[in-house]
């Protein structure tokens, strides 16, 4: 397993562990994530991949008998230590989620909320737009503003929820199966989106479609489960050569059987 | 091989279409019961009402003759109790339903109060009534007020309040809370611009409805007010005072025809009112869901 620790990393995990009650969901995994690069974890489901990836935003918290053991380290800092506010790193780390989950709100009102909720000082119209407009949607959406969000298509929703992520201004954005949910047009819209924004911001995405991972992924982790342990991660590495040439027999297996 | 030369299948084509019209059959007989019933009470209640129910009926206080009677003082009653019993009720229902739902721990102290909860929705009124009196009238001796009848009926339909805003609030999408969350926002922002937004036209409608029941409820009131000779109208939550259900359950335990048909007409002011609530209750959630739904 390679274990890619540089300076520029934003995320670090050692020996993180996850439980639910006294279920092993997540294993020992240790990753380090690198800024201004997309992260794809990809895995068979009931892995763990949507548990670790809510270990990135302390989403986990949010489950009253979910217990994570192990360390994250948040730009050198630990994400689990005493004095971290984990309000404060849902803002700093955003994300989106496999269903598009717009408030029943105009698209305004959802892309402001983030900017309320975190006591937004300048000008909202202004970032507003800019949200919208990274996120690809302006140019559809700006005519209809104060519409309810629920009017738009479900491509278009999922790209109001990443505008939603970005208007706070994060510096991790985690995705967790953002286009599972989507035809295959609007999830190539997102694929172009994703490769846009890592110009800007560090993405780890959660993807069951290994072509996906291949298209936007500059690294790639594999995770696994089998009924005597939990999920755990297999190989961690660049997309090309997990794609290509894995080290691990289970990887290849597992890329071929579904290529095939 | 083929199926009719088989028989594997036996499907009764046409005993199972019968016995799905004698099921249509008995539905509509159900329904035609329930309208049958409903419509000769109101039938009857309009012939013998209408004639009576004219302004002077509804701008005038009671009285030992029938043609002057009216039951002005037993509207405003109503309406002051009615809003006293939300202002008290409707707070303090959603407080308890959010508590319930987004704060307390999953534990057996809060399943007996869930299950109490649900008990208390099916306790008689009469029991409300004696306990108001018990509580309110005698022991914070409030006396035999418009308020105390208030703070008893708010007590009764407290638990039904509870229940409907509990349903709303957790019929609002866990996706929206997690989206709200991962944007950065506290517990309270959640509840405060995701969960009371999205359950509010249920809290609505649910506390609509309970207090529609309580216009109609006669025992608690009864047993905290007994008058039903109150010939002037409450000024303040100290007054005393009646309500509309026991007027007309006054005039209906008299022999003469011409209270007879005053309750009549009391009955139909009675319906008006209810109706024009539930009429109201089901506009805001028309409107509302309208407005939010997908
Ligand atoms: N809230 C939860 N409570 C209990 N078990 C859970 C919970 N969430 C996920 N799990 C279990 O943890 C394992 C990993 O789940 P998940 O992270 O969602 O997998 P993936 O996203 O890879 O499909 C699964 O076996 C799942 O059933
Ligand atoms: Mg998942």
């Amino acid at each position: 397993m390679n274990n890619m620790t540089s300076p520029k990393s934003v995320l670090n995990t050692s020996q993180l562990s996850v439980y639910y009650g006294s279920f092993l969901a997540l294993k020992n995994v240790d990753m380090a994530i690198q800024a201004n690069e997309v992260t794809a974890l990809i895995g068979p489901s009931g892995c763990g991949k949507s548990t670790l990836l809510r270990c990135f935003n302390r989403m986990n918290d949010l489950i009253p008998d979910a217990v994570v053991e192990g360390k994250v380290l948040f730009n050198g800092k630990d994400l689990y230590g005493s004095e971290i506010n984990p309000t404060e790193i849902r803002s700093r780390i955003g994300m989106v989620f496999q269903k598009p989950n717009p408030f029943p709100k105009s698209i305004f009102d959802n892309v402001a909320f983030g900017l309320k909720v975190n006591g937004y000082t300048g000008k909202m119209d202004e970032a507003v737009e800019w949200a919208l407009r990274q996120a690809a949607l302006w140019d559809e959406v700006s005519d209809r503003l104060k519409k309810s969000a629920l009017t738009l298509s479900g491509g278009q929703q999922q790209r109001l929820c990443i505008a939603r992520a970005i208007a706070v201004q994060p510096e991790v954005i985690l995705m967790d199966e953002p286009a599972s949910a989507l035809d295959p047009i609007a999830t190539l819209a997102i694929e172009e989106l994703i490769r846009e924004l890592k110009q800007l911001y560090t993405i780890v995405i959660v993807t069951h479609n290994m072509q996906q991972a291949a298209r936007v992924a500059d690294k790639t982790a594999f995770l696994m489960v089998d009924d005597a342990r939990g999920g755990y991660l297999v190989e961690y590495d660049a997309t090309s050569k997990i794609f290509t040439n894995p080290s691990d027999s289970r990887t290849e297996a597992y890329i071929t059987g579904r290529f095939s | 091989m083929s199926l009719q030369s088989n028989k594997i299948f036996n499907s009764h084509l046409r005993s199972r279409a019968i016995r799905g019209m004698v099921f249509y059959g008995i539905c509509l007989v159900c329904v035609c019961i329930g309208i049958a019933a409903l419509g000769t009470l109101l039938v009857q209640v309009v012939s013998d009402g209408w004639s009576w129910l004219t302004w002077h009926f509804l701008s005038d206080y009671p009285s030992r003759h029938p043609e002057e009677a009216g039951m002005m003082s037993a509207i405003f009653g109503t309406l002051w109790v009615m809003a006293m019993t939300g202002i008290f009720a409707v707070p303090v229902g959603i407080g308890s339903a959010m508590f319930l739902e987004e704060y307390a721990p999953k534990n057996k102290l809060m399943q007996i109060v869930e299950i109490n909860l649900a008990n208390l929705a099916g306790v008689p009124s009469i029991v409300y009534g004696l306990l108001g009196l018990a509580v309110f009238v005698y022991w914070m001796n409030i006396g035999r007020t418009a308020l105390a009848g208030s703070l008893t009926l708010a007590l009764l339909v407290l638990p039904v309040i509870i229940l409907a805003s509990r349903e709303a609030v957790r019929a609002v999408p866990n996706a929206h809370r997690e989206a709200a969350y991962a944007l950065g926002a506290d517990k309270w922002q959640v509840i405060r611009m995701v969960v009371f937004p999205g359950a509010f036209p249920g809290i609505l409608t649910g506390s609509i409805l309970a207090l529609s029941r309580a216009i109609g409820e006669a025992a608690p009131v009864i047993a905290i007010s007994a008058l039903v000779y109150i010939t002037f109208i409450p000024t303040s939550p100290m007054d005393r005072f009646t309500v509309m259900p026991i007027q007309i359950y006054n005039w209906v335990s008299r022999p003469q025809e011409e209270f007879q048909n005053l309750a009549a007409a009391g009955i139909i002011v009675l319906l008006v009112v209810l109706l024009s609530m539930n009429a109201l209750a089901i506009f805001l959630r028309n409107k509302y869901q309208t407005k939010s739904d997908e």
